[in-house]
């Protein structure tokens, strides 16, 4: 059952250069669709600046779109009121990269949780401290921690408030935005584990935002990939690991350090930067970098198409117009 | 063993052992600033000076026997002297405190409060009221402040109410501006996006989210320009348009000695004196509490 569906979602940034100068349109999500299944874990991938983060905030209405649709439960988000939006944010949560920056200095733990509450007006006042203390065990601190500020715990513990904050109105879909990329590798694993508890728990969904692959590969079910604000392949987990088709994929799950020492991998590197999002190349974008560019690579745009069932990607080499090489 | 302890203390009692601590956090911060301590013990003498002023004060600021004018400072009991009509100068500045005290005070707190009321306004709601009340500010501040002053107690006439409004208005754009540019970093905070997230009404952010963070400056600003009150009180009512004598202000004593500032010295120096004091120790107290409490209020 799809829970959420993403039709031709546009972001567009206008930049203004100069009195006399043209504006300059940064396209930092360009035509991208997808679907998330209930109970899934959909992740998100790209290097930074590739436009995944933005993607997250636009499900959520946190940031403006150009066009698109975004189809929640069959509702159109973009269409609806402010205030029906902010009514569903109750079913809709996010989890922020930097538990630093995410959390009010100035308000005590207590206070933190106690707010989507309020807001919403779930349960009884009574009630809502005793669902509190039960959130807060879930996430593994304690009735003590109630009245200290966030200053006064580690990253770890911030960005399990982050997610405790994000459950206790029971959503049904979460956006992870990097949840643990700003957090030590020894703790990562405890967050990440904690998410997928809480998925199993409360039937969660997850949009799940990363760079970062051997996450990926951990705990999500499906993944897209995205290069300059666009989707280039999106298909199940086990099958991107296993079985990359488009040479940007090929060459980032290259990039994960092998797990045995004694594993030989081969390392696809990619020549060049990252280009200039405000002035992408023609054609397939990725085509300045590609190890198998062809002509027709600068300059037709390659559509995402279903190469294997389940399998969709943008690439020539996977088009009719193979031959051409 | 020790969480049982901490659990089993019962929360009054926690949290007046947290309110006790604050106050000492307070004075172990300030015993470190000698600059702090300074300027912290000047107000602390001036608010009591003008709390407690009348009975502290060895003569009556307005009485005035005239065969006792112009005694030069230590005769008879005048530790200051007395000025052209034989009152006490001492006296005078005690009383002359208070006037100080609620000018500054009254009118860093009504500029204040207008200046953070239009301030969170622009830089919160942003678009045209922003523009539109960024553009006022910008056209007053381009008037020299005592002039904008001086022209509205004209306007308004003598007293003390009337001077702590002018200066209000000429004061609350500085307040405008920097509260706005605060605002303006906070809600680019990724706090703000994570109560958009949860779903808080935008109201709910300004006054939940919002406020409390930009406290601080206030505090800070609020103390700051006190000073630059009480000078302006002092400069007004020595141009003749502020407090008007008999009543005792620092400015109007500057104003009547400066007539005898040739033969009688003391006339014009004690008052300048207490006013350099009073800038003096706001200032270094304010320039204490920015530095202490600007870091982030890491200690907290």
């Amino acid at each position: 059952m799809t829970l959420l569906e993403v039709k031709n979602l546009k972001k567009y940034y206008e930049i203004s250069q100069g009195l006399f100068k043209p504006k300059v349109v940064v396209k930092a999500v360009d035509n991208v669709s997808f679907s998330i299944k209930k109970g899934e874990t959909f992740a998100l991938v790209g290097e930074s600046g590739c436009g995944k983060s933005t993607t997250g905030k636009t499900l959520l209405r946190l940031t403006g779109t150009t066009s698109g649709e975004i189809l929640y439960k069959g509702k159109d988000l973009l269409a609806l009121s402010a205030e029906k939006m902010r009514s569903l944010r109750a079913e809709m949560q996010m989890v922020f990269q930097d538990p630093y920056a995410s959390l009010n200095p100035k308000m005590t733990i207590k206070q933190i949780l106690m707010e989507p509450l309020r807001v919403h007006n779930k349960f009884q006042p009574e009630e809502r401290l005793e669902k509190i203390l039960k959130i807060l065990e879930i996430v593994g601190l304690s009735k003590e921690h109630l009245d200290r500020h966030p200053n006064e715990f580690s990253g770890g513990q911030r960005q399990r408030i982050g997610i405790a904050r994000a459950v206790i109105l029971n959503p049904d879909f979460i956006v992870a935005d990097e949840p643990v990329s700003a957090l030590d590798v020894s703790v990562q694993s405890q967050v990440i584990n904690l998410m997928l508890e809480l998925q199993k728990e409360f039937g969660l969904t997850y949009l799940f935002i990363s760079h970062d692959l051997s996450v990926v590969e951990h705990m999500t079910d499906r993944v897209a990939v995205m290069y300059l604000g666009k989707i280039v392949e999106l298909v199940d987990t086990e099958e991107l690991f296993a079985n990359p088709k488009h040479p940007y994929t090929q060459a980032l799950i290259s990039a994960v350090p092998a797990s045995h020492p004694k594993e030989v991998k081969e390392r696809i590197v990619l020549k060049g930067d990252v280009p200039n999002p405000a002035n992408p190349p023609s054609g397939c974008t990725f085509h300045t970098r590609c190890p198998f560019a062809m002509d027709i690579c600068k300059s037709v745009v390659p559509a995402l198409t279903e190469i294997e069932s389940g399998h969709i990607t943008s690439c020539h080499l996977y088009t009719n117009n193979k031959e051409e090489k | 063993m020790e969480t049982s302890t901490i659990t089993t203390t019962t929360n009054p009692i926690d949290s007046k052992v947290q309110k006790k601590s604050k106050f000492k956090f307070f004075f172990r911060k300030l015993s470190k600033s000698w600059t702090g301590m300074l300027g912290f013990g000047i107000i602390i003498i001036l608010i009591v000076l003008s709390l407690f002023g009348q009975w502290i004060a060895p003569f009556d600021p307005m009485d005035a026997p005239l065969r006792d004018r112009l005694l030069p400072p230590l005769t008879d009991g005048h530790i200051l002297g007395t000025d052209q009509l034989g009152r006490d100068i001492l006296s005078r500045l005690i009383a002359g405190t208070k006037v100080s005290m609620i000018i500054g005070l009254a009118t860093a707190l009504l500029a204040g409060v207008v200046g953070t009321i239009i301030g969170v306004t622009a830089g919160y709601f942003r678009g045209w009221v922003d523009v539109v009340l960024m553009r006022i500010v910008d056209v007053q501040l381009s008037f020299p402040f005592i002039l904008l002053v001086l022209v509205v107690s004209a306007v308004l006439g003598a007293g003390l109410t009337n001077i702590i409004i002018s200066l209000a208005v000429g004061g609350w754009v500085i307040f405008a501006r920097v509260i706005r540019s605060e605002v303006l970093a906070i809600r680019e905070k990724e706090f703000i996006t994570a109560a958009i997230a949860t779903g808080v009404p935008k109201l709910e952010i300004l006054v939940r989210h919002i406020l409390p963070n930009i406290f601080t400056p206030i505090i800070i600003l609020v103390s700051l320009q006190m000073g630059t009150y009480i000078i302006a009180e002092a400069s007004v009512s020595f141009l003749g348009f502020g407090v008007q004598p008999p009543t005792p202000a620092w400015g109007n004593m500057l104003n009547e000695g400066k007539d005898y500032i040739f033969g009688s010295w003391w006339l014009i120096t004690f008052p300048g004196l207490a006013i350099v004091l009073t800038t003096l120790g706001v200032n270094l107290f304010g320039d204490w509490l920015r530095d202490t409490l600007d870091p982030e209020l890491k200690g907290e």
